[in-house]
Formats: structure tokens, C-alpha cells, sequence
């Protein structure tokens, strides 16, 4: 092995890897706040990722129906649950987040459809969608289920992946697509070839992670989130709406969910059902950060990538073998430095 | 606790339905995948429901057991029935070796560990060359009997749904016994099950390995029952499907795992075969309504769907009482010379820069009650945990009999005759307070879990039934034994944590505010049974607040104030002790 090969190889694991710390900080996030281990990351992931390919080859993608239709269920929701109180500004106000806003996104997909959307605009569009479908997925499936045990909550995770990635299927079709690039510069150092995506991946995901550390550091919401992932009930007797917490929660991460998919899909090709993987990658990693630490998981992605990348070099048969078994180790010494507290569970 | 006459009742049913006539060929395919299925959500019933260890790694443990069994019988011509041990013993031993390694992982660490090595080990099975990588094994020899075959779905429908009902029975035997009810503690974490000897990261290994080896044998007969193997059934999305069999079923009962095996497998048949009539377009609607039906499913049912059934059925009998005339032999007395039971010389507990407990010294004598008082955060409750091994000291000793036992773990302590009770209520609430109690006897008996699943174990058990009957009676509580532990008042679970530590045989018993929410009256009967347990021999520790009731029971008291001893002696000295009314009052008398 020569040093330019692996150099090619850590790039390219530190490209794949900064997807799956961004992952795995969304999983993270969701987990700490709502205790949904949040398995339909991965459709967030292909749900944007193709939503903008489709956009820009001048398809009509059907997550913007998807979403029209989940923010009428989640407006009828709102509107049984506050039958004995209902008033009309509480109404106006869900029908303008649950409805109207879906409504005029769609109009727009309607608008740019046809033609080949330039490509800030089919990222903004993209990014809307499926953050529409983050938040009316938890108030639709979630919240119901909010005060279940941890065991509930992950099957109907399941159930909410079964669902979209059968939805993906139904929007998108069986072929994969692949995206026009957000940045098409490129630039070499030595013999590295720098592509102007890739920068774009760097810095998105370290804004993120700053941005991230700011907001729940100090921002009122971000600490009431935390708040939220430490007591629930303490945080709602503290006044703190943990609905509106949960919501937060899976806003960020169908945004950081579909901007991992945008940035993903001018490099490789994205199938319906390519999320799933992606985002257990992302798992990985935050398993090694321990679901609590968000620097950590991005330094356990950025190996998570680049094992992934050496291992696809000299043992490709194996990659996922290899990328998988990297957590019994690190398990394994969890396991031996776990103190024994007591865990209190019900 | 279950009858066995409904089990004999569908056994009889399952075994009549292949005679039905007319009885589609398809319905009995179909009953044979519930089965299948059904063996695989047992295990999960008593891994995640009971111990409460969540696993999607359960596929992983059937490709074991079948590629076990594809292989032998394939390469080396292994008859199928010698290679079932074999399939068996190959999970089992994985089960150890994976188990080893995660179980001992606490909350949502334990799930996702097991997600990623049932993801690795269905990557290698399709990778690796001797299991034909991803077209995996074929041309497996069928089950058989002498000279007949089990070739159609309808002759090896027995061998399933025998081991369906066989496997029940012994996982109903285990959860019903010595083993079973340190297994059901698991889940209310584990300091009250250590407290009273249960070694808690083998009861874990050992329901993991459980599991496992349900799965393997469900592993082994679908090899058989498809004569053909492919890593496909065994991923990480077989995996999460079993789970949520056992979670649609209800997760905390064995018929349960059958149960939602029947809802899943016939609902995913249903809406593959009719949802094309009705919607037209691509194949995968069936994905998504499956999708949609477990979420509303779980909204309308969290618990899952035979708790909701069982709820239908007419109350239960009963429980019926232990014959107590049955008694267990006396704990083994360690030997020791000396008088004085405990002895906590300059014990220090610190916690980062908080000093909790100051070396703090006192002693314990025979046939004594002292009491430990002092305001709230003096370090009452850490002494106890220092005393019971929960907590390791910073510096300092303990020594009971005159033995040095610092740092020894709870199940040591509990063996040496000390017994406690906890500040907050630790009983699992839904099991009953014979169950409960009788977990205080576990170092007692002597029945092991294969015992157990054999009911081989019942003279044992109907022993420490009747030990825990009888300290029931002792504390008061005689007509509220067969009563879930939840449903009792705090006042009379503190009562009921009293009788479990009872049922130790101990010669020292803790209990950490025993009164609290407690009555006028009930308060004077716990006066009367400890001054009791004390003429009987016992010595009491206790911490409490309610001065009434220590002034007028303990021999002598022990005073701590920020974590410091500031006076000890008679009830009556203490009263007048300057130090104690500051510390109480905070002026000077």
C-alpha cells in the first residue's frame, strides 16, 4: 500500500464518517429527549436524499403529498384532543402548521415539477418536506405513546420504518438516482483531489456540531430539551411543554436526517431502502459515544468511517462484518468499566 | 400458579386441527411459521419482558441452530435427530460467548448491542464459504421416523407444535420457581435481588442462554421444515419482527409470545394475499399497512394483547395457601465467639469532595436494638449501604462476628445472617407478596433452573413457600399473600420488605425507616414484633425518624449529624444531649 492510496481511503472514510456522526447526533438527540430510538432516521436520510434528486430532474416527488396527509391526520389529532376546549385561535394555529403550510409546499413542489429545479431551490424544498414529516410523524405516532416504556416506543419505531420505506418504494420506484452536487468546484493538494462536495460535507457537519453544542448549551429551548431528557415530569412541572420538546427533537433530526441524505446523494447512488444501513452506521457510532456525548460520536463516526473505507479496500466481502463487530470491543470495555449503579425502571 | 388443564385443552385442540376435513393444505403452512415464530417469541417473553433485556438479536441464534443442523446433515450426513442437541448446544454456547459480553451492559446499551452483532452475524453467514454464502445450503434431509418422512408441511406439523407446547410448559415451570422469581426481580434493577443473594449477571446469562436455545430449536426445525437454509430469514429485520411478536403478544407472558406469533404471521399472510385486490399498484402496500396496523395496534394496547384478553376472563381463584407446617432448615450459622454481632470501626464514605459517612463507629451487640438517628442527608442511609456491600468504603472497617468483611459484596453479607429493608420500597409490584417474601429465602433453597423447568423442584419450593408464608403471618400480613405486592399501601410494603428480610433467617436485621407511613396502631404492632424478634435472639438496626416510636424502643441510640457520630447511649441520655437538640433544633439548650 502506497501513502497516496491511504490517503484516498482516510478522505474518503472522513467523508462517510462526518454523514455518520450527523446521524448519529440526530439519533442521539431524539433518544436523550423523547427515549424513541429512532430506527425511520434512515428514511429521513433517502426521503430528502431522493426528494432532491427528484426535484432536480424535474420530477414530482410524493413525499409532499406524504406530507399534505400526515398534517391533515395530525390536525384532526389536535383537534380531538382539544374537543373539550376548543378555540378558535388554537385551531388557527394548528391548521396553518398542520395544513396550510404543507398545502403551499406543495404547491411549489406543483410549480418547480416538470421543470429541473435549480438546486438551491430543490434543497430548501426537500429540507421543508422532510422536516414537515419529522414533526407530524412524532405528533401523529409518538406523542400518543409518549408515556409507554422505551420497548414500545422502539417497535413502533420499527413500524414507522416499515411504513415510509414501503411509502419510499411507492414514491420513488425500485432504481436508484443520484443528485446533482451542491458545490461543483474541486481543488487538489498533493495528490488529494478535494471535490467541492466534500468540503460541503465538512463544514456542514462541523457547523452542526457547533450549532448543536451552542443550542443546547444556551438557548432556553435547548436546555428545556435537556431538561426534558433528564425528568420528564420535573420538566412539565417546571412548566416546560415536553410535547413541544419531542417535537424540537424530531425536527432536528429530519432536517439533519435529510440534509445527510442531500449531501450523500451526489456521491453515491440512493435506493429506497438505502437508509436503513446508513442510518445504523450511524448507530454505531453513537453507541460508541456512548447515546450521550455528541463529541464523542462524532469522533467514533469519523472511525466508524474510515474502518469502513479500509475495510471495503482490502476485505470488501467483510465491510459490514468488520464495521458491525467494531462495537463488541468497544462494548466490551463499556461493560467492564459500567459502574454498578442501580437503574430504576418500569 | 397456571392450571394445566388449559394447556391440555389446546394441545388437544392443535393435535385435532390437522383432522378437520377440508382443512386447507396453506392453514397448515401457516400454523407451522406461527409456531416457528412462537418459539423464538417465548424466549423473548422471558428475556425482554421478564429480565428485562431487550434483544434484536434473536435471528442470529436461529441461523445458528439451523445452519447447525444444514451442515452437518448436508456435508456429513449427520441424522437430523443427532444434530438437534448438536443445533441446541451451538446457540447455547454462542449464547454464552455473546452474553458474556453484553448482558452486563445496562438500559439502552444492551438493544443496540445486539442489534450490531445479529447485523455482523448476518453478513458472515452470507459471506462465509462452508454455509454457500448467500445462496446458503440446500437439499436438507427431512425429518424421520424409521422409514417415514416428514416431507409435507402436515407431517412435520407435529414436531413443531410439540415443541411449541413442550417449551411453554418448561419456560412457565421456570418462571414459576426459585430461579423464575429471581429472573422476575431482574427488571426492578438489581440491589434488592443481590441484598438477598441472587447472583444477577448469572440470572441474566442464564435467560439469555434460555432464549437462545428456544431460538435454535426453532432454527432446527425450520431447516427441516424448509429443507433448505439462506441467511435472508435470519437478519436484523427477522430480528426486529420477532421482537415485535413478543411486544404485539405482550412481552411479559409466555402465551403471549404465542399469541402475537398467530396475530403476526396470519395478519401479514391476510394482507398479502387481499390488499393486491384492493389496491392496485406495487407490491409493497402489504410494508406499509403492516407498518400502520402495529403502530395503532400499540396506541390502542401498550401492553399488548393477552394481558388485554386475560382481562376478558372471569378473576382468578385464589392462590392457595402454603402448607406451613413445612420448615426449612435454619441458616448455617458462621461460628463466632464474639457478642458483638457488628462492628463499624472509623467508617468513611466519600463522594468526589462530599463526605457522606465520617469515620463513623459503633457496634452491634446480641439481642439488641439500636437505632441510628440523625436530620436529613446525616449519612444514615449510606451507613446501611456500606454495612450491606452496595457501597465499597472509602476508609475504615466492618467487621461481623469479629471477621473483617470490608468491601465484600452483598450476596457475601446476606450470607453472614444480616438482612435489610430499604428506604424506598424495593419489591417488584407485579408479582405477589408470597412471591416477593419468598425471594428472601432464595439463599435457602437449593433447586437450579434445570430443576425447576423439570418440576423436579417442588419439595424445595413448597419449603420456602411456607417460610415465606410464615413471616408473612409473623408481620401481619396473612391475608394480603396472594395480593400483587403494587397494590398494597407504602406503610404495608415497608411491612412486606420486613417479612422478605425475615425469611434470611437473619441474626441481624437493617431496616431503614421502617415506620414511615405507618398508622398509630400498625406503628405499636412493629414495636411489639421487633421487641419480640429481640427477646427470640435477633438484633435490629434501624434508622428512623419517628422519635416516639425509637425513644421507646431502642436499648441505645446512635446520633449522626453531617455525616459525623455526635453522640451515642440510652434513649434517655440522648434526650438531654445538648449536641443532639442542636443538631435537631438548631440552638443551643
Amino acid at each position: 500500500m502506497n501513502t497516496t492510496i491511504m490517503l484516498f481511503l482516510v478522505q474518503d472514510g472522513i467523508t462517510n464518517g462526518a454523514i455518520y456522526a450527523l446521524l448519529g447526533l440526530a439519533l442521539v438527540l431524539v433518544f436523550a429527549v423523547t427515549r424513541v430510538i429512532l430506527i425511520p432516521q434512515g428514511e429521513f436520510v433517502t426521503y430528502g436524499a431522493l426528494t432532491y434528486a427528484s426535484l432536480a430532474s424535474g420530477q414530482m416527488p410524493g413525499t409532499a403529498k406524504l406530507a399534505l396527509a400526515m398534517g391533515i391526520v395530525a390536525f384532526a389529532l389536535d383537534l380531538f384532543a382539544a374537543r373539550k376546549a376548543l378555540h378558535g385561535r388554537l385551531i388557527a394555529r394548528s391548521l396553518a402548521a398542520n395544513v396550510v403550510l404543507p398545502a403551499i409546499v406543495l404547491a411549489l413542489t406543483l410549480t418547480y415539477a416538470g421543470q429541473k429545479a435549480p438546486v438551491p431551490v430543490s434543497m430548501a424544498l426537500s429540507l421543508v418536506i422532510v422536516a414537515m414529516i419529522g414533526v407530524y410523524l412524532y405528533r401523529i405516532v409518538f406523542q400518543p405513546l409518549a408515556h409507554t416504556s422505551v420497548l414500545v416506543l422502539l417497535i413502533a419505531s420499527v413500524g414507522v420504518h416499515l411504513a415510509l420505506q414501503g411509502l419510499g418504494l411507492l414514491f420513488f420506484g425500485a432504481e436508484g438516482q443520484r443528485g446533482p452536487a451542491v458545490l461543483t468546484t474541486a481543488f487538489t493538494a498533493g495528490s488529494l483531489r478535494f471535490t467541492g462536495q466534500s468540503i460541503t460535507v465538512y463544514g456542514i457537519t462541523i457547523a452542526f456540531i457547533v450549532g448543536l453544542w451552542l443550542f443546547f448549551g444556551w438557548t432556553r429551548y435547548g436546555k428545556a430539551l435537556r431538561a426534558t431528557a433528564v425528568n420528564r415530569l420535573g420538566a412539565r412541572l417546571a412548566g416546560i411543554r415536553t410535547s413541544l420538546s419531542g417535537q424540537i427533537a424530531f425536527l432536528l433530526a429530519s432536517v439533519i436526517g435529510a440534509l445527510s441524505g442531500i449531501l450523500v446523494v451526489p456521491i453515491t447512488t440512493l435506493y429506497y431502502d438505502s437508509g436503513f444501513l446508513i442510518g445504523l452506521k450511524g448507530f454505531v457510532a453513537a453507541i460508541i459515544g456512548g447515546l450521550v456525548s455528541y463529541p464523542l460520536t462524532a469522533v467514533a463516526a469519523l472511525v466508524v468511517g474510515i474502518v469502513e473505507a479500509f475495510s471495503s479496500f482490502y476485505a470488501s466481502n467483510y465491510k459490514e462484518v468488520i464495521v458491525f463487530m467494531l462495537l463488541i470491543p468497544v462494548l466490551l470495555l463499556r461493560s467492564l468499566a459500567a459502574p454498578a449503579v442501580e437503574e430504576e425502571k418500569d | 400458579m397456571n392450571g394445566r388443564l388449559p394447556i391440555l385443552i389446546f394441545a388437544l385442540i392443535m393435535a385435532a386441527i390437522p383432522f378437520i376435513p377440508g382443512m386447507p393444505p396453506f392453514w397448515i403452512v401457516l400454523l407451522d411459521n406461527i409456531g416457528l415464530a412462537a418459539l423464538v417469541a417465548m424466549g423473548l417473553v422471558l428475556l425482554t419482558g421478564v429480565g428485562g433485556l431487550t434483544s434484536f438479536g434473536q435471528a442470529a441464534f436461529v441461523g445458528f441452530g439451523a445452519y447447525t443442523t444444514a451442515v452437518l446433515s448436508t456435508a456429513y450426513g449427520v441424522s437430523p435427530w443427532l444434530t438437534l442437541p448438536l443445533s441446541l448446544l451451538v446457540s447455547g454456547l454462542f449464547a454464552v460467548l455473546l452474553g458474556l459480553i453484553t448482558v452486563r451492559l445496562s438500559g439502552h446499551y444492551l438493544p443496540l448491542g445486539t442489534l450490531a452483532w445479529g447485523l455482523g452475524l448476518f453478513y458472515l453467514f452470507s459471506k462465509l464459504e462452508f454455509l454457500g454464502r448467500n445462496d446458503g445450503i440446500s437439499a436438507i434431509p427431512p425429518l424421520s421416523i424409521g422409514s417415514y418422512k416428514m416431507l409435507d408441511p402436515g407431517s412435520i406439523y407435529y414436531a413443531v407444535w410439540i415443541a411449541v407446547i413442550l417449551s411453554a410448559l418448561v419456560t412457565v415451570n421456570l418462571l414459576d420457581s426459585r430461579t423464575g422469581r429471581a429472573i422476575r426481580a431482574l427488571r426492578r434493577g438489581h440491589i434488592a435481588a443481590e441484598a438477598f443473594g441472587v447472583h444477577t449477571p448469572r440470572a441474566k446469562l442464564l435467560v439469555f442462554i434460555h432464549a437462545a436455545v428456544l431460538a435454535g430449536l426453532s432454527g432446527w426445525l425450520y431447516a427441516h421444515l424448509q429443507r433448505a437454509v439462506n441467511p435472508t430469514p435470519f437478519g436484523a429485520q427477522a430480528g426486529i419482527e420477532y421482537l415485535f411478536i413478543a411486544v404485539v403478544g405482550g412481552a411479559g407472558y409466555v402465551w403471549g409470545g404465542v399469541l402475537g406469533a398467530a396475530i403476526v404471521v396470519i395478519l401479514k399472510e391476510v394482507l398479502q394475499s387481499y390488499l393486491p385486490l384492493i389496491v392496485q399498484g406495487s407490491g409493497q402496500v402489504e410494508t406499509i399497512v403492516f407498518g400502520i396496523m402495529l403502530v395503532l395496534l400499540l396506541q390502542l394496547a401498550p401492553g399488548g394483547l393477552w394481558p388485554w384478553l386475560m382481562s376478558f376472563l372471569p378473576q382468578k381463584a385464589v392462590g392457595k395457601k402454603p402448607d406451613t407446617s413445612l420448615t426449612l432448615p435454619a441458616r448455617e450459622r458462621t461460628p463466632g465467639q464474639s457478642n458483638i454481632l457488628l462492628q463499624v470501626d472509623k467508617a468513611r464514605k466519600q463522594f468526589g469532595g462530599v463526605i457522606a459517612v465520617n469515620n463513623v463507629s459503633f457496634d452491634v451487640q446480641a439481642r439488641e436494638i439500636v437505632a441510628l438517628i440523625g436530620p436529613n442527608g446525616a449519612g444514615k442511609s449510606t451507613t446501611f449501604n456500606l454495612i450491606t456491600g452496595v457501597l465499597s468504603a472509602t476508609a475504615g472497617s466492618i467487621s461481623v462476628l469479629g471477621k473483617k468483611v470490608d468491601n465484600a459484596p452483598p450476596q457475601e453479607i446476606v450470607k453472614l445472617g444480616i438482612s435489610r429493608t430499604f428506604q424506598h420500597v424495593k419489591l417488584v409490584p407485579d408479582m405477589t407478596v408470597l412471591e416477593n417474601v419468598a425471594i428472601g429465602a432464595h439463599l435457602r433453597g437449593h433447586s437450579g433452573p434445570i430443576s425447576s423447568m423439570l418440576r423436579l423442584d417442588r419439595a424445595d419450593e413448597a419449603k420456602l413457600l411456607a417460610e415465606a408464608a410464615r413471616q408473612i403471618e409473623r408481620v401481619g400480613l396473612g391475608d394480603q399473600m396472594h395480593q400483587l405486592a403494587g397494590s398494597l399501601s407504602l406503610g404495608q410494603q415497608r411491612i412486606v420488605e420486613i417479612a422478605r428480610a425475615l425469611c434470611v433467617d437473619p441474626m441481624l436485621l437493617l431496616l431503614d425507616e421502617p415506620a414511615a407511613g405507618l398508622r398509630h396502631m400498625e406503628k405499636q404492632q412493629l414495636a411489639k414484633l421487633l421487641r419480640d424478634l429481640r427477646d427470640g435472639g435477633m438484633s435490629v438496626l434501624l434508622v428512623e425518624h419517628d422519635m416516639g416510636f425509637v425513644m421507646n424502643l431502642a436499648d441505645r441510640i446512635v446520633v449522626l449529624d453531617f455525616g459525623t457520630k455526635i453522640a451515642e447511649g440510652t434513649p434517655a441520655t440522648i434526650k438531654t444531649n445538648p449536641e443532639v437538640i442542636k443538631a435537631y433544633l438548631g440552638v443551643a439548650a
